[in-house]
């Protein structure tokens, strides 16, 4: 830690103290990463580093290293343990198989067969890390640095050449050829409509002002999309380090980055990254001795969807509501306290230090003629290996979804993939080839959104999906505009309907003629994209929503009111189990006789279906 | 001078109008519910759509917010404009069908059904009476609460307020609050007595308009013969 | 002065200490420090920072994060995310509601339990989720999280369990 006490006076000093770091890195790579984010640590990840920490300290062992570091991937198989070097992936690690680790992996090299990652589709089990499928098929330029990493170890980042691109650029290079090259590499923003990061930044750094800001927008809103909340929690400096570039190349001083309530790790981990780069003096006044100030500061949201849209974000740092305005004029002109202000996404400004060191061309080089670069995306939903994957744009879905994320959980047919959170739609089979690039998504009517994918097999009722988006939508949407406060509301009202196999043949249509008008007449995007998960649905689902108009039948089994459950009386030997568990108390019958259902008191729960053991109880 | 296209017309305004002020100022009348001359512009009640933009690359403002700018291609009456606008006063009726404003938009714009499940709603958070309060008689004495599907306007902890001083601003300039005629149907969405009204003799256009408002029957229609009316 | 007579000056000034022009940081203040926001300290907040009542009512009201009602005892969260969703999650949250006697937002009479629902906390692999505390139980299904909270009323001390699969 000796480099790291004082503040650093000029790029040379910089310089010198990352390669003091880089070469201690190299001679001591012994360590283990454990996974800390949410997910592995839900699965009780804090007990496995205590544990380490203990038989470590017990064993007075100090050349090996704990990284407590974010998101390793492949959430579904944690706590994720990786022992470097060799990179052994271990998995569904537990504390009783930490001494095991200690001993066989680290002290005599051996593996540990019993928790390696067997793939559910070949059982073939993997020993490192980049060989197993899911991580095999991606392209993890960033998250890849998160198991280099421990995010509240700022020295960790500067090993691996971390804050080098911010220090070249206001060290260096001037404004306008920053902005030239990150246009140059055609890098587009990572929340949602894809707008060009260089031409951003150019408006901002053209208009006139005395005083500008840059804010990172970090209020991932989207259900089922945790991408950002990894960066922020896994690399928290690599943000920074965006803002930097970002704060130069438009002439902001000040960055704010705007993380949700929700998050409080994240919000943890940046507090510490910002005090430690303002230690080093990498942030603060005169950075480096450059003339360059710049500070940044957190904005805590407050749970709030509608808060990502831009305006609406400017309106919640401000302390006011989060409703969104009419734009023009745009943020490059009148954004926050009325100054220029540029937004990016965090995914965006994490992607910037990238381009610096691969250069514009090398990073333009990945991707699409369109669409350039890796993009995170978390699988999630009914696919075996849930967690982030990152892939250079333009893999198609059906290569995310069974080459890295494994098919789809116990066998079951695919159905549909939602993209896109709640301003996207859902993708049938038939596009599974569809490459995931921001103008093909948008032509099928879904969207790249802010990149949450979730898989859905025949147990989904896509009417139902739909119906699950609108109720987001309505209580997320701020309630100015008539069209979109009412408009979600009406829709919902008829997706009710069908569910509830009221629907009538006219349903349909007049569906998607509200659903026209409510895309037409709103201001924001929220309000604009909201009709696309029911559009989509309907677009590519006809056949579920006539099923459920004109058969009053769900196929899937989903909607309550079209389902029925029974009891099959060859099957049932009358144990009883399903008659104590009916919280409805809807199952009659004696003992060792087979029992029945009162359809009139079952509230379609599912238990009696969950309990029995003879496979008695048929949903209808 | 801003000069842009209104309805194929080159038109010129100063800086700083929005685009409903200057349809305002060239003739155009185009329906309204949250807005108030007096009061700062919200863009909340969406009547006042209009396609900006190109044909194929077009968008639907509200003109009330949107400043008028250079170059501007605008039009007031396209098909699209009172495609939206027609579903969106059907959903007011269906909404808030007590209101006589409301009433009036629908007999004079032609909505004639209303397909819609019935509600019987008596505000439309357009937000006028909190911008009268707040504005003109400098009260803040009421506001938005809640969001979404859920908002509604009400006093601090929904108690009386204390900066109310009892003006009757908001009751003023309410568009809601004043009851229709009282029909034969007085339930139903549609005011009847109004349906003899005739509609406009050019209710879409989108390189010509008629000056003559409200519509005089000019006899005519778009392709110069008689009408049969 | 506060309902109960004493001055809170003193503890106005401590929420309001970071005031920097956004009231959403000193009701972030309030919450953390109360657990929901009282009335009288949203009063008296108002007149310190200068903002109208009605405007810090509205912020209040609109983000999901504030509560003008304090939470209950224990609060059982429901994630209602889109993965969640898709695995069942609102079979879970009418189990909890059953069992409970309350809507979804709102509190048992006795202020034992709140039950909560959550748009996404970020845990997709294990989904279905419910967090009773700070105890996570994944991949639950109505049987399961009958089971589990019974458990839970009857030996609440152990809330540090790792996520049962």
């Amino acid at each position: 830690m000796s480099f790291l006490q004082a503040r650093l006076r000029s790029p040379e000093q910089f310089a010198a103290m990352q390669q003091k770091l880089r070469l201690r890195r190299e001679s001591n790579e012994r360590y283990v990463a454990i996974c800390g984010d949410t997910g592995c640590a839900a699965w009780g990840s804090k007990n496995i580093r205590a544990v380490f920490q203990e038989k470590l300290d017990n064993l007075g062992v100090k050349e090996i290293a704990i990284r407590f570091t974010g998101c390793l991937g492949l959430c579904e198989y944690g706590p994720i343990v990786v022992v470097f070097p060799g990179e052994i992936f271990y998995q569904r690690v537990k504390e009783d198989d930490v001494e095991e680790i200690l001993r066989e992996t680290f002290l005599k090299g051996k593996v540990i067969q019993r928790l390696l990652y067997e793939d559910p589709l070949s059982d073939k089990k993997y020993v490192r890390a980049s060989e197993i499928p899911f991580y095999r098929g991606q392209k993890r330029l960033l998250l890849g640095k998160h198991w280099k990493i421990d995010p509240v170890r700022i020295e960790d980042y500067l090993a691996i050449g971390g804050y080098s691109a911010a220090v070249e650029a206001f060290s260096g290079l001037d404004r306008e050829q920053i902005i030239e090259e990150v246009k140059k590499s055609r890098l587009r923003g990572r929340g949602g409509a894809g707008f060009p990061a260089g031409l951003k930044w150019q408006e901002c750094y053209e208009t006139p002002a005395d005083k500008k800001y840059i804010i990172c927008n970090a209020d991932e809103g989207d259900p089922g999309a945790f991408m950002d909340r990894s960066i922020l929690e896994g690399n928290p400096h690599s943000i920074l380090e965006g803002l930097l570039v970002g704060g130069y190349a438009v002439g902001a001083e000040e960055g704010l980055i705007y993380v949700r309530a929700e998050y409080p790790t994240a919000v943890e981990k940046l507090k510490l990254a910002i005090s430690q780069a303002e230690e080093l003096g990498l942030l603060g006044d005169n950075i480096l001795d450059t003339g360059f100030h710049f500070k940044v500061s957190l904005s805590i949201g407050a749970g709030a969807f509608v808060c990502g849209e831009t305006s609406a974000l400017v309106a919640s740092v401000e302390g006011r509501v989060g409703e969104p305005r009419q734009k023009p004029p745009h943020l490059a002109e009148n954004g926050l306290w009325g100054k220029p202000t540029v937004i990016n996404n965090a995914e965006t400004l994490a992607n910037v230090p990238l381009i610096f060191r691969l250069g514009s061309e090398g990073y333009g080089r990945i991707g699409t003629e369109n669409s350039r670069g890796t993009k995170i995306f978390s699988l999630v939903g009914k696919v075996n290996n849930t967690g982030l994957v990152e892939v250079p744009l333009g893999m198609t879905l059906r290569e995310i979804i069974f080459d890295i994320g494994g098919g789809i959980k116990e066998g079951k047919k695919f159905k549909a993939v939602q993209t896109g959170g709640p301003s996207g739609g859902c993708l049938p089979e038939s596009l599974l080839d569809l490459p995931t690039d921001y103008e093909d998504l948008n032509a099928s009517g879904s969207m790249m959104g802010s990149g949450g994918m979730i898989v859905m097999d025949e147990d989904t009722c896509m009417v139902d999906v739909a119906r699950y988006f609108l109720r987001f939508l309505k209580d997320e949407s701020c309630g100015k505009c008539f069209s979109c406060r009412e408009g979600i509301g009406r829709m919902l009202e008829l997706i009710d309907d069908i569910c509830e196999g009221t629907g009538s043949p006219g349903h349909l249509e007049f569906l998607q003629e509200v659903a026209r008008a409510v895309k037409d007449s709103t201001m924001c995007g929220l309000g604009q994209t909201s009709v696309n998960p029911v559009l989509s649905t309907i677009r590519y689902f006809e056949d579920e929503y006539r099923a459920h108009i004109e058969e009053s039948r769900c196929p899937a089994g989903v909607c309550k009111d079209l389902i029925r459950f029974e009891i099959d009386k060859e099957l049932c030997n009358g144990c009883g189990a399903c008659l104590k568990s009916c919280p409805a108390e809807a199952i009659e019958g004696e003992r060792k006789k087979p029992h029945g259902i009162l359809d009139w008191k079952c509230t379609r729960c599912g238990i009696c279906l969950e309990t029995c053991a003879q496979g008695a109880v048929l949903k209808k | 001078m801003i000069n842009f296209t209104l309805n194929g017309l080159d038109v010129a305004v100063e800086k700083g109008f929005t685009l409903l002020e200057a349809a305002k100022f060239y003739g155009i009348e185009l329906p309204t519910l949250c807005y108030n001359e007096a009061l700062s512009p919200y863009g909340a009640c969406r009547l006042c759509l209009v396609e900006v933009g190109i044909p194929g690359r077009s968008r639907l403002v509200s003109s009330c917010t949107y400043p008028a700018g250079e170059g501007l291609y605008v039009r007031t009456h396209s098909n699209r404009v009172i495609e939206t606008r027609k579903l969106l006063i059907e959903m007011y009726l269906a909404t808030c069908p007590g209101s006589k404003t409301i009433q009036d938009l629908a007999s004079k714009y032609h909505v004639t059904r209303v397909r819609f499940k019935q509600k019987h709603e008596e505000c439309i958070l357009c937000g006028l009476c909190i911008r009268m309060c707040r504005e003109q008689m400098q009260a803040k004495a009421i506001g938005f609460v809640e969001r979404g599907g859920f908002r509604r306007i009400s006093t601090p902890f929904e108690k009386k307020s204390e900066e109310c001083r009892l003006c009757g601003g908001c009751m003023y300039i309410c568009p809601a609050c004043q009851a229709r005629c009282q029909g034969p149907q007085e339930k139903s969405a549609v005011c009847n007595a109004c349906l003899n009204l005739s509609p406009p003799c050019l209710e879409r256009f989108d390189e010509m308009m008629c000056y003559m408002d409200p519509c005089v029957a000019c006899e005519q229609n778009s392709r110069g013969e008689k009408s049969e009316r | 002065m506060s309902a109960k007579g004493h001055c809170l000056c003193g503890e106005i000034q401590e929420l309001t200490r970071d005031f920097n022009g956004s009231i959403i940081g000193v009701l972030h203040n309030i919450q953390e420090k109360y657990g929901y926001l009282p009335e009288n300290i949203l009063r008296e907040v108002a007149k310190e920072t200068g903002f109208s009542l009605i405007d810090v009512y509205s912020v209040a009201t609109f983000y999901k994060a504030f509560k003008l009602e304090p939470k209950g005892k224990h609060v059982v969260c429901v994630c209602t995310g889109t993965a969640c969703h898709v695995r069942g999650s609102d079979k879970a949250v009418e189990e909890l509601s059953r069992m409970l006697g309350v809507d979804p937002g709102d509190t048992t009479s006795d202020g034992q339990y709140s039950l909560e629902t959550v748009n996404c906390l970020g845990a997709c692999a294990l989904a279905p989720l419910v967090v009773v505390d700070d105890h996570y139980q994944a991949q639950v299904t109505p049987a399961k999280v009958r089971k589990m909270f019974q458990e839970y009323a009857a030996n609440s001390s152990e809330a540090n369990l790792p996520a049962g699969r």
